[in-house]
């Protein structure tokens, strides 16, 4: 089972105030692809598109196999969609919609739904307008997972949630892991939650794809150099260079394809490199808006 | 859920070391001897709620080290090397040394003044004491 999970060429969707353009993804059956972007990045807008509830304009969509949306109905028997619009009653209790899931998905684990309301703490007798938002969250991935669905789409499932929920979350999805069949593509905004969990990350901002690549590569590439420049001193500039800014005789310089080199080159120019950090996820994910800001203006 | 290594937020090495670090640690004082059969690196991901690829650079790297060997659809095991917790002390070692140079060089010592302390700090306390006694 070599075929993808997703395979998303050349993406075109436009809208009056907003487009979608030239989106690519892969995502491999076994991993997690982590979706990053600021608010109105397209994240949503991508999920849609591969949920076939939106469109294309143009490209290629595969999901599981299938072309998108021409053989959706078949598709999405194996997929598990999850986001913030999605609505449960209200007036009906939670065991009502497992009822009901259960009744158009015959692959419908009803052990695990046990399970899962128990490590959710959820009752099954409440109604679902008695909720917080955590515990709706949390209703509505359960109604997903207990299918086991091949493949995860779930549009931003931490946001908004407390500690714990967060973490009774990730759990749930690492856990679906251990079947490397399946994957999940989740988009958020905390990039900690993508840090810990994602094996691939894609960051999206206005509509485009900013950088993809899996995440260790990710991390590694980029660092922060705090360099001592003594005065008469001039830092070159290098095309692995995105940033600088200087105070006084203190640089800071960021780097997007870190190699010793990078720091060589600044020792040369007669610089000190006092320090050579690692940047955290959500570091590297600004850095990288910043850097294709820039760029466009340019 | 039991885990057998827990990951750290708050520790600024990437997750992957940390992996790394407390296998290293579980061979070092003996938890795990040679032979020792190690979770799967899906079923260490799902213990440990990290990502599969972070887990899999950890064995990787392990395994160049030498301090695990892995066999193809068997599973990877710790490596059957009598030396390795001493030499697993003397990288502690190095890692400590390194970050001593670290902040010598934040002070502004040089590589000499840093032996010194080093020579200082590697005295026998007992030598010492009486020593100071004795300029009283």
């Amino acid at each position: 089972m070599s075929e993808l999970a997703i395979q998303v060429a050349g993406l075109d969707k436009a809208y009056r105030f907003f487009q979608l353009r030239d989106i690519r993804l892969e995502l491999e059956p076994g991993q997690i692809l982590g979706f990053v972007g600021p608010n109105g990045a397209g994240k949503s807008t991508t999920i849609r598109v591969l949920m076939a509830l939106v469109h294309q304009d143009r490209g290629d969509v595969r999901v599981l196999g299938r072309s998108m949306p021409r053989e959706q109905a078949i598709a999405k028997r194996d997929i598990g969609y999850m986001s913030e619009d999605m609505r449960l009653y209200g007036g009906a209790t939670i065991a009502w919609h497992m009822k009901f899931v259960a009744s158009l998905h015959p692959q419908w684990d009803h052990d695990y739904a046990q399970t899962l309301l128990r490590r959710f703490s959820l009752r099954p007798e409440q109604p679902i307008k008695v909720l917080s938002h955590g515990e709706r969250t949390k209703a509505t991935l359960l109604l997903v997972l207990a299918r086991r669905p091949r493949l995860l789409l779930l549009d931003e499932p931490t946001t908004g949630l407390d500690p714990v929920a967060r973490h009774e979350i990730l759990r749930e999805l690492t856990d679906v892991m251990s079947d490397d069949r399946r994957s999940i593509l989740f988009s958020s905004q905390n990039t900690q939650d993508v840090e810990q969990i994602s094996d691939q990350i894609t960051f999206l901002d206005r509509g485009r794809i900013i950088e993809s690549s899996d995440k260790e590569t990710f991390v590694e590439r980029w660092r922060r150099l705090q360099l001592d420049v003594p005065p008469g001193v001039a830092l070159p500039s290098l095309p692995e260079v995105t940033e600088i800014s200087t105070s006084g005789r203190v640089a800071t310089a960021t780097i997007k394809a870190y190699t010793d080199e990078v720091a060589a080159a600044f020792t040369r120019a007669g610089a000190t490199v006092r320090e050579v950090q690692r940047m955290s996820l959500e570091e590297i994910f600004v850095a990288n808006v910043m850097l294709s800001r820039k760029e466009a203006r340019s | 859920m039991h885990s057998d290594v827990t990951i750290s937020h708050a520790d600024r090495r990437p997750m992957y070391l940390q992996i790394i670090e407390q296998i290293r640690h579980r061979v070092a004082v003996g938890d795990w001897k040679p032979g020792h059969e190690l979770p799967s690196i899906r079923a260490l991901a799902v213990a440990t709620q990290v990502s599969v690829i972070t887990v899999k650079r950890a064995y990787l790297e392990l395994e160049r080290d030498g301090v695990i060997v892995t066999r193809q659809g068997k599973g990877s095991f710790v490596a059957e090397n009598v030396d390795l917790s001493t030499q697993l002390k003397h990288e502690e070692l190095d890692e400590h040394l390194r970050a001593a140079a670290e902040i010598g060089r934040h002070l502004g010592l040089s590589a000499d003044d840093l032996a010194n302390r080093l020579r200082d700090a590697a005295q026998p306390p007992d030598d010492e004491a009486p020593g100071t006694e004795d300029v009283a």
